[in-house]
């Protein structure tokens, strides 16, 4: 008999070809809490699709490897199967009717029924539909799990207007409530809570687990995990680095194992001169961009630099991008040269000589049903009027010839310029999106994840056409991406976002730990640098 | 083969009412109707709808949608008439006159339209057919208050503009139509209001090939691409209603000399489901819509319609149910409707 409640024996999944998980082995011990951290796309979600049974896995063709629950090979098709089997998860997003009272909300589905005078009539009719409710053992249900849970507001109180963290441990207190609860996964649970709410859930999370119910720990927050963990697995590239117990390691050495040392792009030109001339100015910039909410960002970027912001999802650093193009309202001050730019007037924006490639190809970056050289000369055609034939009208030949130069030059596979940009690979509609983005001739490039889902071979293309763009044209370029080792290869600084602010600017050849460290949120490295 | 890939590629509602057409075409054809009766009958009923139909092109390229709100533009055609008649305008004159009237009329509703329309996005659909609705109500206050004493216009006894004022008395019945109007094999074709058309059509879609008519189509495609190149969604939504107002206002004056009549109160109504069915009909969806959608659909509805009754009654005559012709006339003009809106609901292909 195991002393482990839950193993992963060799788990590995791939989408299509694309190996997200590889042979990740690891255990959970019943009551501890148990941190898994990884940087995105590092494989936690897919693991825990794994375990839930998702279909998002089975559509795509299932998953190598086994899990063991108690000792014992555990089926999972499909997620009532882990609720059946004791498993219990609280998602990001709070799935809370805000009608009903806690306790509804704590009971919605399992709730308890009485039979009624009415019933007893119908019930050869109806069967159990018409019973009633009995809402006295359920508050009565409802209060054991809030207490357990040290919550002393009342069971029914309405959830609409309750604050975020009180959701999050209604939340907590339904699956609790389900008989049988061995372990429980909090997805990035202190998230979305202030610092003392995230205080009195990680309180919390130690009073479950002292009840022996294990707990799965996702977050970046690394003085939290070593506030509340017991253990931590560190995933990264879809492998596992390490499971270590936290009284073990620290902060820095979390962050190291985080980040790694990644090498697959090498870095192709040392460390340039540039001009000291301050091309862009941003103070104080606040973007109201959801989930990517950026709260008073300031920045200077030098002319020809190409500067790379970084951080992980969520924290702010895409919309900085989005709010200087006017995408989402934005407050604060940014100056090109000494001329102050207009916030929100994406047309003043592209008229002053800025552009953008938006990480969002699909739904921002592309006409997806029209064709390539209709795509390449839009912004162009609309903000300089080009392309136009003397009675204003769009000339064809111009166009065709320019997007005949564009994809040689960025090497853009396809049938002809009159293919439909939808219908390329997702590397392809990116060099689209970055010819449209040349054609306009800007003096200032802004980027976002140019390299998200493309190959390796593409991926170099657009690096080094950054590079080259920067060195021989003198192109100011400020590059946005979650991928830390791009950054690296080609950017002069990387500014690091955390919360919606810049935890610190790093040249390219600084430590994975300060990296990673930055990412987290901790300003103050040991050894006294920032 | 070749022929059935060429078929494959006429949208599929343009085959349903294609076929439709051509089974009532056979059918009058049997019953002893010339094809070109039948024909000129159609393409009567073409040239005074097609107007309208072409009024929904600019709405449904932003992404407002096709017009319900035609109504609005309607009345204000109306409105212009009657001003343009009231004024002493008569013939061709009036005809100038109140279209040019009519499009700055239409465009300055068009434009609170525009407004309206942004105010209320993702809902226009339901917003719109009401609003069509309440203009064509408050207008009927109007046609009654109007301090118009013309003898031609005017109720017989009492205040108030007729619910039909005849063109006949101002020379402006059928002016366009009877524009170079020639005869072809017993096929009558009413050339100036065919031409009128064919320039509206003409004049549309050279629109989409300038600067402005791209963004607004990239509005409709892409809200978000559209903000990000540079484009103003809200002004792009407010010029294409603008146009599309004034496009149907523009549209009442062809109809109305086709018909012989400036027709006022509920008339305006139910303008708008006839006009979107054409083009929907034509292959257009609430996303798309372009000239050849235009005139193929508003062809093949309003051609449909303007040869079933003639035929029912002759196939039908002396049996128990010739009483229901008018009936099976509109069971079929609405059956379509109803086709065509639940076809571009679900997307429309």
């Amino acid at each position: 008999m195991s002393r482990n409640l839950l193993e992963f024996k060799g788990v590995s999944k791939n989408y299509s070809g694309n190996q997200v998980l590889n042979d990740v082995s690891f255990d959970i011990r019943p009551g501890e809490i148990h941190a898994l951290i990884g940087e995105n796309g590092a494989g936690k979600s897919t693991l825990m699709n794994i375990l839930f049974g998702m279909p998002v896995i089975h559509t795509t063709g299932g998953y190598e490897g086994e899990m063991e629950l108690n000792g014992e090979k555990m089926e999972v098709t499909s997620p009532f199967d882990a609720m059946a089997l004791g498993i219990g998860m609280v998602h990001q997003e709070f799935m809370l009717i805000p009608g009903f009272t806690i306790a509804e909300n704590i009971k919605l589905n399992r709730e308890i029924e009485k039979d009624n005078t009415v019933n007893k009539i119908t019930s050869t009719l109806f069967g159990k539909r018409m019973k009633t409710l009995d809402f006295k053992q359920m508050n009565k249900d409802a209060r054991i799990a809030l207490d357990k849970l040290d919550m002393s507001i009342e069971e029914f109180t309405l959830v609409k207007g309750l604050p975020i963290g009180y959701m999050q441990f209604v939340e907590i207190a339904r699956e609790i409530d389900k008989t049988g609860l061995k372990l429980l996964v909090l997805d990035e649970p202190t998230a979305v809570l202030t610092e003392s709410e995230a205080e009195s859930l990680l309180k919390a999370m130690r009073s479950i687990s002292k009840r022996g119910i294990a707990i799965i720990f996702i977050s970046h927050r690394l003085n939290e995990i070593i506030a509340a963990a017991d253990r931590v697995t560190i995933l990264r590239d879809g492998e596992l680095v390490i499971t270590k117990d936290v009284k073990d390691t620290n902060t820095l050495e979390i962050a190291e194992y985080m980040v790694g040392r990644k090498v697959s792009i090498e870095r192709t030109s040392q460390q340039r001169e540039l001009s000291d001339e301050i091309k862009l100015t941003v103070k104080g910039l606040r973007v109201a961009m959801p989930n990517e909410r950026v709260k008073g960002v300031s920045f200077e970027v030098r002319k020809g630099e190409i500067f790379g912001i970084g951080g992980l999802a969520g924290q702010g650093k895409l919309g900085i991008a989005n709010g200087i193009m006017g995408m989402y309202e934005a407050k604060g001050e940014v100056t090109m040269g000494d001329v102050a730019l207009p916030l929100n007037d994406t047309r003043k924006m592209l008229d002053s000589g800025l552009s953008f490639v938006s990480e969002d190809r699909k739904e921002v970056g592309l006409l997806v049903e029209k064709a390539i050289d209709y795509n390449i000369m839009f912004t162009a055609m609309n903000i300089k009027s080009e392309f136009l034939n003397a009675f204003k009208m769009t000339d064809k030949k111009k166009i065709r010839k320019h997007a005949r130069k564009m994809i040689e030059m960025l090497d853009i596979r396809c049938t002809s310029e009159k293919q439909h940009t939808g219908r390329l690979s997702g590397g392809n509609q990116q060099k689209v999106c970055v010819a449209r983005a040349l054609t306009q001739k800007p003096t200032i490039l802004f980027v976002s994840e140019p390299t998200r889902g493309i190959d390796i071979g593409a991926k170099k293309l657009i690096l080094d056409l950054l590079l080259e763009l920067s060195r021989d044209q003198g192109m100011t370029i400020i590059m946005t991406s979650s991928e830390l080792a791009e950054l690296c290869s080609i950017c002069d600084r990387i500014a690091i976002i955390c919360e919606g602010e810049v935890a610190g600017i790093l040249p390219p050849d600084a430590s994975p730990t300060k990296f990673g460290l930055l990412m987290s949120g901790i300003k103050d490295l040991e050894g006294g640098q920032a | 083969m070749s022929l059935l890939d060429l078929l494959k590629k006429i949208p599929f509602s343009t085959r349903v009412v294609g076929g439709l057409y051509l089974a009532v075409l056979v059918l009058g054809v049997v019953n002893g109707f010339s094809i070109a009766t039948l024909i000129s009958a159609s393409l009567h009923f073409f040239g005074v709808w097609a107007i309208f139909a072409l009024a929904n092109v600019p709405s449904i390229q932003s992404g407002t949608g096709p017009n319900f709100a035609l109504p609005i533009g309607i009345v204000n055609g109306l409105l212009a008439m009657v001003l343009v008649l009231a004024a002493g305008f008569t013939g061709i004159v009036f005809i100038i006159v109140a279209s040019v009237a009519a499009i700055v009329f239409g465009s300055l509703s068009g434009y609170l339209y525009g407004r309206l329309m942004n105010a209320v996005k993702g809902s226009e659909m339901a917003i719109a057919p009401y609003t069509g609705f309440a203009i064509t109500a408050a207008f009927g206050l109007v046609w009654l208050a109007i301090p118009i004493n013309h003898p031609n216009m005017v109720f017989f006894l009492g205040d108030g503009l007729r619910h039909q004022i005849p063109l006949d008395y101002f020379g402006a019945n059928l002016i366009l139509a009877n524009f170079l109007y020639f005869e072809l094999f017993g096929m009558q074709v009413r050339t100036g209001e065919l031409l009128v058309v064919f320039v509206a059509c003409l004049l549309m879609y050279l629109f989409f090939r300038t600067k402005a008519g791209i963004a607004i189509s990239a509005v409709g495609r892409n809200p978000l691409f559209a903000k990000a190149t540079g484009i103003n969604v809200d002004r792009s939504r407010v010029i294409a209603n603008m146009m599309s107002t004034a496009i149907a206002a523009f549209g009442v004056v062809v109809y109305a000399q086709g018909f012989g009549f400036i027709q006022l109160y509920d008339f305006p109504m139910f303008m708008a489901f006839p006009a979107i069915a054409g083009i929907v009909v034509g292959g257009a969806s609430k996303q798309r819509a372009n000239v050849t959608n235009v005139v193929v659909g508003t062809f093949l509805f309003q051609g449909l319609i303007a040869i079933v009754l003639p035929v029912f009654s002759r196939a039908l005559a002396g049996t128990d149910v010739a009483g229901v012709v008018n009936q099976i006339r509109m069971v079929v003009q609405n059956g379509i409707i109803l086709y065509a809106l639940a076809q571009m609901s679900k997307g429309g292909k």
